[in-house]
């Protein structure tokens, strides 16, 4: 019963939606509503291969795709190194503190997400806090362009996924057994000795989970860079919403879409791998 | 010679006082065995041993040198945990050779010791499998290889043989010992069992509440247990009060141990070291027989009959009787 409900969403909410992504990018573009014609009609095929052809030939996709996963890999990576160090101070924190100090880490989830990445704005923008606060410090004479930057990309993008990071690595360096820790002091391991040979080394699957964890969604986002990013700097997200929404260019963006999903396979079977080795 | 001394280690989590003004002699060579029931301090005197607890006041000396600040890498110990914490990421030869890797030792000497280490305690052919592929006896043994790496003055055993099997742990136990007296190490080990305690060492702490009960012979330890609960403890004696019995002992106390196997079914009662008594109860064990003997308007005692003595029947009016000199003196 529970089986077949689980069969029937994942048909209804993922196969299905995948299915009619995958044989759009087959379509052909149309001036009706919606603006394509099917790959498959009453004359039998009558897709075609062109949008994927396009994103081969173009270099601008791949390169816009290569952007993207290089963004997502930054932002995980920093996430991964902020995360950890928090992760370590909860972990360590009194038993009685631990649920409050995780409690913070999810409190942003608390406001909007879109409400979050304005506050960046109003933080950032020309006539925004920091620099105002530089100017009237007389730090600079002239406001500094900190928004619709990279810094400001990756600050927001680092702000936005740091819980999916902080989560896996909190929860694996809890249940850690710290008499394995103790153990290598007591065969003369100094503390950070002890950190590099053993806590590192076993933390790393739950390392690499949170990595995942942030890199996966990131690779694909749309709004961050929308909001914070340099106008002139493309990322795939945006690349698909623009043939979407801007050139109207359906088979495109599906074709961009299911390309995307393709790749980051790799790092969700990886993923999967590691939760069940946990 | 002192090995080890603590004095008047006193720890306190809280209101509660782990180990209260604790004073103890450990020799070179020793095998000394800690032995106390849960919340009597054994495993925090064992940790503020290798360091993982700072006492509040006092001294713990090692060859006569005060290591009571030191960190525990600093310190000439080696502790082998109960659940032996084996580093899983770590191959067995790793797991032993880490101490002999922070101590900076050349490549070939530490293989030299890995390999010694190895053939000691029968793990040949194991060097490359990590600690989950190997049975709980084989893990015991790599816990014990990883603690004896570095030649440490001391090594500190906790609940040694309480992971394994019961099966195992008598056989596993007496290696320990014949290793012990083949190095001429010195053991400290946290015990709550007192057969192990019994059986293995050579002198034994009895622990209660943070103090030190007594510290004797296995062999004293059980003839002449100097408190009642240190009687009640090893070898559930029945603890008698002076004047509730005609009891006629050798010395004069306050109150006396008397062991259930020491206590006898005979056909005419003496004038004194006797008493009538009905039985309670009756559970044969296999190799003894247990028999719970109600004396009337007096103690309910506990008394062990070899396996081939005739068993009277529950509820039977019995006849009882020992030697003075079972009767064992208690101070308190």
């Amino acid at each position: 019963m529970t089986r077949g409900v689980a069969w029937l969403a994942l048909l209804a909410l993922v196969a299905a939606p995948l299915a009619i992504v995958i044989g759009m990018s087959f379509s052909t573009p149309d001036a009706g509503v919606p603006p394509v014609v099917p790959p498959l009609g009453r004359a039998g095929w009558q897709g075609s291969w062109d949008s994927w052809a396009l994103i081969f030939a173009d270099t601008f996709y791949l390169d816009t795709l290569l952007r993207s996963l290089r963004l997502a890999a930054v932002t995980a990576g920093l996430c991964l190194l902020l995360g950890f160090a928090m992760a370590l101070g909860i972990a360590s924190a009194r038993p009685a503190w631990q649920p409050a100090l995780l409690a913070l880490v999810l409190l942003p989830f608390w406001t909007g997400f879109v409400l979050r990445l304005t506050a960046w704005v109003g933080l950032l923008r020309d006539h925004g806090w920091i620099n105002a606060m530089l100017l009237r410090l007389g730090v600079i004479a002239e406001p500094l362009p900190l928004l619709y930057s990279d810094g400001a990309l990756l600050a927001g993008m680092v702000h936005s996924y740091l819980p999916f990071a902080v989560l896996p690595l909190a929860a694996a360096l809890a249940r850690r057994d710290l008499a394995v820790e103790e153990a290598a002091a007591d065969l003369g391991a100094r503390p950070m000795t002890v950190f590099l040979t053993v806590t590192l080394p076993l933390a790393a699957p739950a390392a690499a989970a949170a990595f995942l964890l942030v890199f996966i969604p990131a690779a694909g986002e749309v709004v961050i860079p929308e909001m914070l990013g340099a106008p002139d700097s493309m990322l795939i997200g945006r690349a698909i919403w623009g043939e979407f929404f801007q050139t109207r260019d359906w088979p495109t963006a599906a074709a961009l879409s299911t390309a995307l999903l393709a790749l980051l396979l790799v790092p969700i079977a990886l993923y999967q791998r590691l939760s069940v080795l946990k | 010679m002192t090995l080890l001394a603590l004095e008047s280690v006193t720890k306190r989590f809280g209101a509660v006082a782990a180990l209260d003004a604790l004073s103890l002699e450990i020799g070179a060579g020793e095998f000394f065995a800690l032995l106390g029931g849960s919340g009597s301090g054994k495993s925090t005197l064992l940790r503020a041993v290798a360091g993982f607890e700072l006492p509040d006041a006092g001294r713990v000396l090692l060859r006569g040198q005060d290591i009571s600040r030191q960190p525990p890498p600093a310190r000439d110990v080696a502790m082998m945990f109960q659940s032996y914490a084996l580093f899983p990421h770590l191959s067995v030869a790793d797991n032993i050779a880490y101490g002999l890797r922070r101590a900076g030792e050349g490549r070939a000497a530490i293989a030299a010791r890995v390999a010694e280490l190895v053939a000691l305690l029968a793990l040949g052919g194991m060097e490359a499998r990590r600690p989950r592929q190997l049975s709980g006896g084989q893990q015991q043994r790599v816990a014990l290889a990883r603690a004896l790496a570095r030649r440490p003055s001391l090594i500190l055993l906790d609940e040694p043989l309480a992971a394994l099997d019961s099966g195992l742990r008598e056989r596993t136990g007496l290696e320990l010992r014949a290793l012990q007296r083949r190095l001429g190490a010195s053991f400290v080990m946290v015990t709550h069992d007192q057969a192990e305690a019994l059986a293995l060492a050579d002198r034994v702490a009895v622990l209660e509440q943070g103090r030190i009960a007594q510290v004797a012979s296995p062999r004293e330890l059980y003839d002449r247990p100097a408190t009642r609960s240190v009687a009640r403890f090893l070898g559930a004696a029945n603890v008698l009060e002076a004047g509730t019995l005609p009891l006629g002992a050798e010395v004069a106390a306050p109150a006396y141990a008397l062991r259930p196997e020491r206590i006898r079914l005979v056909d005419a009662l003496p004038a004194i070291n006797g008493t009538p008594a009905t039985v309670a109860d009756l559970a044969f064990r296999g190799g003894d027989a247990l028999l719970l003997a109600q004396v009337a308007g007096g103690p309910l005692l506990r008394v062990v009959l070899p396996a081939g003595a005739a068993l009277p029947e529950a509820g039977a009016a019995i006849l009882l009787a020992w030697d003075a000199a079972a009767l064992a003196p208690l101070a308190a």
